[in-house]
């Protein structure tokens, strides 16, 4: 699934690198706590958290996850961890909607559990 | 590559109680493993546990610490050391879970008691030795080939 699809799905914005909306998702992972996806087994998935600290993004790239949505229309406060995202080249995306109900529209399209044994 | 070459990387994290900066070194680590050419999932592993490691100093060792990395032929060494409180019960600190952290390491997604036990999960070595009041003491290595061991 292509990122842009996810923006539509999902009636998310992004916030940085539009122009990296035909990038391929797969697999997906949700969480807050940066302690879970540091512990995550599988591949680089997009990864749908309602944890704006500037963490994630360092996570991410330490992690290689392509994509971050924030959920409940959240978004880092400071302006630097955008174009740190962005110079690191992960793709942040920003949902109205709930984890659950965001997960859900994913899973119906097809995006399964980053960590394989769940597939 | 030839046999017996070896790059040492050493980094200082002197600030305890610095946030905003952890993750910095790791993905610094990251990078210069992807420049000297080790192997993609060998990459992740290292910079995972540094990750770990580098939020256990800001966290938990006041006066931060020191992490050492190693890239050998056939391995990578990770080796973190603290001058910080120590850890008074360190089977229950490898207990998935189990976290000693304040309220606003926890606010900001960290401390959930998964530090520790997920470094020796990426580990194909791991040593920790503790003593309170002196420091901690982290070794740990990872395989670039199966057959190394």
């Amino acid at each position: 699934m292509k990122l842009k699809e996810v923006a539509e799905l999902l009636e998310a914005q992004f916030l940085n690198l539009e122009e990296e909306g035909r990038r391929e998702i797969e697999a997906a992972c949700a969480a807050d706590l940066l302690s879970d996806v540091l512990a995550l087994r599988g591949g680089p998935a997009l990864t749908v958290t309602s944890n704006v600290a500037p963490q994630v993004v360092r996570v991410a790239e330490v992690m290689g996850i392509p994509a971050i949505l924030y959920v409940r229309g959240k978004k880092p406060t400071e302006e630097k961890v955008i174009s740190w995202a962005t110079e690191n080249g992960i793709v942040l995306l920003s949902t109205p909607i709930p984890t659950f109900e965001a997960c859900g529209r994913l899973y119906l399209k097809g995006i399964r559990c980053s960590e394989g044994k769940y597939l | 590559m030839s046999e017996g070459w070896e790059v040492v990387l050493h980094y200082a994290i002197l600030k305890g109680g610095d946030l905003d900066n952890v993750g910095v070194v790791s993905t610094e680590i990251k990078r210069r493993l992807q420049e000297i050419g080790v192997e993609d999932d060998v990459i992740k592993k290292v910079s995972i546990i540094c990750f770990e490691a580098e939020m256990n100093l800001a966290s938990y060792a006041d006066r931060g610490g020191h992490l050492k990395v190693e890239v050998k032929p056939n391995r990578v060494e990770v080796v973190v050391e603290d001058d910080g409180p120590g850890i008074e019960d360190v089977e229950k600190a490898m207990t998935p879970g189990y976290s000693t952290a304040p309220l606003w390491i926890r606010e900001l997604g960290f401390g959930a008691g998964l530090g520790l036990p997920n470094i020796k999960e990426k580990s194909d070595v791991f040593h920790i030795e503790s003593e309170m009041g002196k420091g901690t003491k982290i070794y740990s290595v990872v395989f670039r080939r199966k057959d190394a061991a």
